[in-house]
């Protein structure tokens, strides 16, 4: 197990550090977003053809 | 302890969280899943195809991940697996625990509620399976392991096959048998020409706990029990000549390069060609047996065989 993280210090860092450390974090929410993004139009076409084949008598 | 003047560590790259899922593993299971799927009787709408290959890919991805979080003390002793994102510090255990319980708890969800009960139930039991029966249990207590774990990835074709056909018959548990039978030699000539870890973490393979003879014999009696397996869907008329011959001539190829695997012995110096021959071949034979099922199944229902 990694040790306990002391308390946010977003203020310590050096602004190179924090660059860094948001370039990171908007890289993970972009890819994030596009996962859920996928998920979105996948559930979604599910749904459509499971409508589309109970309305045709098969599940 | 950390204190308070670190910094926070930065959040861990969405790419080490991929490298969890092993890609490279999971090319083989999308791969022998699509064939399942493709080969079998009947028809799926392609969007539930698609949805069904994509559950078996990240239940498998989930698997990984959570094999990778169990292993992460002996990937540190290995130097093939030292840079892993876990024993290399890059991420901590819990969000590596987490990420694999997500996904597999998630696939086998989807998995259940748009293909069928019976898939997400096999889907399931691929990852207990897997995670629990090999990794956990079986993994670091035999040396018979390669032969359990390949279990693990037989499972994607029969669940691709079950995704269309809603039961199980004896062709995907057939399929199930061939990738079975087929990961021991594969693996195991592998372990003869590289040099592994695995003894210093105390992971008891074959080679080492029962010695290179051993070894050699029994790629041998698998490969010899692989080509009567591999024949079979076409001898039951599960599938017609176009497979059945391709993987008469394929497993007559494969025992043939496991023949001098089997009998010769490792001299002071050796190149290992025939071992570093039949790795190679059991890659090429995996892929073209499956490719040779899903060509069958075109041939008949274009009608170019009955």
């Amino acid at each position: 197990m990694t040790d306990p993280i002391s308390p946010p210090s977003l203020a310590t860092m050096s602004a190179t550090e924090m660059e860094a450390w948001r370039a990171r974090q908007k890289s993970r929410n972009r890819m994030m977003g596009l996962v859920m993004g996928g998920l979105a139009i996948l559930f979604f076409a599910i749904t459509i053809v499971k409508l589309g084949a109970s309305t045709q008598g098969a599940v | 302890m950390t204190t308070a003047t670190t910094t926070l560590p930065l959040p861990t790259d969405w790419r080490d969280f991929f490298a969890l899922t092993k890609p490279r593993v999971m090319t083989l299971v999308v791969f022998t899943g699509l064939c399942g799927l493709l080969a079998a009787p009947g028809d799926i709408h392609p969007v539930l195809g698609f949805t069904a290959i994509l559950c078996v890919a990240l239940g498998a991805g989930g698997s990984g991940a959570l094999n990778m979080w169990w292993e992460a003390d002996l990937d540190k002793g290995m130097r093939r697996t030292a840079a892993r994102p876990l024993p290399a510090g890059r991420m901590d255990p819990t969000s590596a625990r987490d990420f694999g319980i997500a996904l597999c708890a998630g696939s086998v969800l989807v998995m259940g509620l748009a293909i069928g009960v019976l898939a997400g139930f096999l889907l399931a039991l691929s990852i207990v399976y897997y995670v629990v029966g090999y990794t956990i249990w079986l993994k670091p207590r035999t040396p018979q392991n390669i032969v359990i774990g390949g279990g693990a990835g037989a499972f994607p074709p029969l669940i691709g096959w079950v995704a269309v056909t809603g039961d199980i018959t004896a062709m995907p548990l057939l399929l199930f048998a061939i990738i079975f039978i087929w990961t021991p030699p594969h693996f195991w000539s592998l372990a003869l020409f590289v040099q592994s870890d695995y003894a210093k973490v105390g992971i008891p393979m074959l080679p080492v706990v029962s010695g290179e003879a051993t070894t050699r014999v029994q790629i041998l009696i698998y490969s010899a029990l692989l080509l009567p397996l591999a024949v079979a869907p076409w001898a039951i008329g599960g599938t017609g000549a176009v497979y059945g011959v391709a993987a008469l001539i394929l497993s007559a190829v494969f025992l043939a390069c496991s023949v001098p695997v089997g009998l010769r012995r490792t001299e002071p110096g050796d190149a290992m060609k025939p071992e570093k021959r039949l790795f190679k071949f059991s890659i090429l034979y995996l892929f073209a047996l499956f490719g040779m099922l899903v060509a069958d199944r075109l041939a008949t229902v274009q009608g170019w065989q009955v």
